[in-house]
């Protein structure tokens, strides 16, 4: 018996000088990241942060995919709750308003300035940095994974009824898939009516032809803003779409009904779609052999001044209560990612464009957008810098916009489904968005947007 | 004499029932006390305090028309699926029993759509009743505009009763099939010997014996029916199109999780379970009486 114990008691006391030694060799200090990308996109990430921690010896970053932007803004907050969240977040640009009056971050500025790390904040692009700025210009997450919609377009179809150029105007547009549907195409143009599409159809579109999508320069200016879409240019835009979809020229194209509208643009089905520049790769991979097409700016109405689109996508917040040291190792993340090396990486190995001008100026002088498969990506840059931000093209900051998207997703598919007028449908948006931000503003009793 | 086992000492008793209790406590009665006081304050998501306001969230809630559509589509998949997936668990179980052709074959295959877990199969049926690449491609090119989920909202609400059903039929069959072969061969045969058919031996005998099974299976799966649909619609339908198959027990997970609005969701969660436990006792107070135990 005494022999058992004593083999233990060597046992432990050797495990417990192995555990003492250990960190004498200098242990990285961790900390994690946690992320809303799944799938190839994912990889790329997990590669970003295994390049990272290779190139010092000091910090060690874990990074975690939470599935999708929304699991992982529930996940933080679950996290945030039990004292056990992330040093480094990523939140999607809808998700800015919430994380600004959660109270729940260190500003990011602040924190690579206490770190003596230098950013020339001027070098981000003003239409992504105006997007996560507070009101005043501070910096208070890093601008991340950055896109904006573009016009994809079937150069066939379009030389079939002798065009070579995509069309401009949503005037040209109309009489273009008129004459590809006279030219025998059954679907010149797809589009999808879910939450997902009010950034392309509401958001980018209000802010291409200036017009705001809510009072309070679009909720920039305090919790108190309301939605205005209902009495704007859009209204327009979402009587001109459904003409178009009666008239047989637009079909509905969703995953749920067997193939959404990039794969049905991408295998020739469909001639023109709205999307993502994040999807130019996707395209470039999946498409019918030999099948010409390109990218254009979203177009506007005629005599319409073009603005700057919106940036999508999501920004890094770095979260309070974290120790020193972790806050060390999340600032040098923070500048490893705003490298332009990194910008360079990132965006070819993904549709993401680079948000700071050095960025794309490095990428420019690799010759990166003179070869093929990336050729037209610099549009959406052309798209972002159309003009300086007004004070309501920066964005969009609304409480719980998640659930105003997924309102417009309701009210668009009750007018496809002939259900309520064009307006009935826009004033319904309207009144129920107004209650979720009510509801949004009495959750924050007195607290204002920085 | 009294023939009842009785215990002299209550300690002993309690003592037995505290690990349950506790399970019950932890995992139920605290989590569900949580929800009512979330239910009667605004939460901030992020923890940074919260205010009461009595009932206003209920308030809100009742007087939002959204809600009551929501409530009138979860009855209406309550009642349609419940009923489909019963009757067709009933049949399939009757013939299984009569000793068919392949019925061993039958029993253990009936049973495998309630091991599918709900996401998986709603994925299945998402593929199957997809409107352009699917089976019901077949269809719409003979009709075509006949199936559209997308933009119907009565085929959206098919779409998710018939997924949900096909798997609550591989849970009734189990129950049916055993409640059919617990009734005693004699009673079947004397009554196929004085010359009654099959469907005449079904209704006069089979069916008032197996009562307490249709009973016991009514409750579950109207309960079940509420609960137990997230998973499907989230992956078929995600609630559209406009609303149609926002089902309650989907509009709780998008208001709380997507919407972040956690008092809202809370006072959401207690109408459906009070909803569910005023139908339970609805059951058992009316239904009940017309079941015949042994």
């Amino acid at each position: 018996m005494t022999i058992i114990k004593r083999g233990f008691a060597a046992l432990a006391a050797g495990a417990l000088s192995i555990a003492l030694a250990m960190p004498a060799v200098a242990e990285p200090v961790k900390f994690d990241f946690w992320f809303g990308l799944s799938g190839d996109l994912a990889r790329v990430v997990d590669t970003l942060c295994k390049n990272f921690n290779a190139s010092q010896t000091d910090y060690e970053v874990v990074c975690t995919s939470q599935g999708n932007y929304d699991a992982t803004l529930q996940n933080t907050i679950a996290a945030f709750r039990a004292g056990k969240q992330p040093a480094v977040v990523q939140v999607y640009d809808v998700g800015t308003a919430t994380m600004m009056l959660s109270g729940a971050y260190k500003p990011a500025d602040k924190l690579m300035e206490e770190n003596g790390y230098k950013i020339d904040y001027a070098d981000y692009f003003p239409g992504i940095a105006r997007y996560y700025a507070t009101s005043k210009g501070e910096m208070l997450s890093f601008p991340f994974n950055s896109s904006t919609a573009l016009m994809y377009w079937n150069k066939d179809a379009f030389a079939k009824i002798g065009k070579t150029q995509a069309p401009k105007t949503w005037e040209d547009v109309g009489a273009d898939l008129q004459a590809m549907k006279d030219a025998g195409y059954e679907c010149p143009m797809a589009i999808n009516i879910s939450a997902n599409e009010s950034w392309q159809l509401m958001e980018q579109f209000s802010a291409l032809h200036n017009q705001p999508v809510a009072t309070k320069n679009n909720g920039y200016d305090g919790p108190d803003a309301r939605l205005e879409v209902n009495k704007t240019k859009f209204v327009q835009y979402v009587t001109d779409l459904k003409k178009w979809y009666d008239a047989g020229l637009i079909k509905i194209k969703s995953k749920d009904l067997g193939q959404d509208m990039v794969q049905a643009f991408a295998s020739g089905t469909c001639q023109v779609i709205l999307t993502s520049v994040g999807d130019h790769g996707t395209v470039g991979k999946t498409q019918k052999a030999g099948m010409n097409w390109d990218v254009a700016e979203l177009p506007v109405y005629a005599g319409t001044e073009r603005k700057n689109s919106l940036v999508g996508g999501a920004s890094l917040w770095v979260l309070s209560g974290k120790s020193d040291a972790e806050y060390k190792g999340a600032a040098a993340f923070l500048n490893f990612i705003h490298d332009p090396k990194t910008a360079l990486f990132w965006s070819t190995n993904t549709g993401y464009i680079p948000v700071t001008k050095s960025g794309f100026d490095y990428m420019k002088s690799t010759g990166f957008y003179d070869k093929a498969p990336f050729k037209g990506r610099e549009i959406a840059i052309a798209s972002l810098t159309a003009s300086e931000p007004t004070e309501i093209t920066r964005g969009v900051r609304l409480g719980n916009f998640t659930q105003i998207r997924a309102e417009f997703g309701t009210q668009m598919q009750a007018i496809f489904a002939n259900k309520v007028s064009v307006q009935e449908g826009l004033d319904t948006l309207v009144k129920n968005g107004d209650a979720i931000l009510d509801r949004f503003q009495q959750t924050y009793p007195g607290k204002t947007l920085p | 004499m009294e023939k009842r086992v009785t215990f002299g000492s209550w300690t002993i008793g309690i003592l037995f029932a505290v690990p349950q209790l506790l399970l019950i406590f932890t995992f139920f009665y605290w989590p569900a006390g949580q929800a009512v006081y979330w239910s009667l304050t605004l939460q901030q998501p992020w923890g940074g305090g919260n205010i009461w306001v009595g009932l206003d969230n209920f308030r809100s809630i009742l007087s939002n028309a959204d809600y009551w559509n929501s409530i009138t589509a979860s009855l209406v998949f309550a009642g349609i699926s419940t009923g489909l997936a019963m009757f067709v668990g009933l049949v399939l179980a009757a013939l299984t029993d009569r000793q068919l052709t392949g019925s061993r074959f039958y029993r253990v295959v009936l049973i495998w759509p309630y091991g599918i877990a709900a996401p998986a199969l709603a994925m299945a049926f998402r593929f199957i009743l997809a409107p352009e690449a699917g089976f019901m491609a077949v269809v719409n090119q003979v009709w075509p505009g006949f199936w559209d989920p997308g933009l119907d909202g009565t085929d959206a609400m098919a779409s998710i009763i018939i997924a949900f059903s096909w798997k609550y039929v591989g849970y009734n069959f189990i129950f049916f099939l055993a409640a059919f072969q617990a009734i005693p061969r004699s009673l079947i045969e004397a009554a196929a010997m004085d010359g009654s058919g099959v469907i005449r031996r079904f209704w006069d005998i089979q069916f008032p014996l197996i009562t307490p099974t249709i009973f016991f299976l009514l409750v579950i799966n109207i309960t079940e029916s509420f609960q137990d649909s997230f998973g499907i619609v989230d992956i078929m339908t995600s609630g559209g199109p406009a609303n149609a198959t926002n089902l309650m027990v989907y509009k709780i997970y998008s208001d709380g999780f997507k919407g972040l609005d956690y008092s809202g969701a809370a006072a959401q969660s207690i109408i459906l379970m009070v909803l569910i436990v005023v139908l339970t006792i609805f059951q058992f107070r009316f239904i009940e009486r017309r079941v015949h135990y042994r």
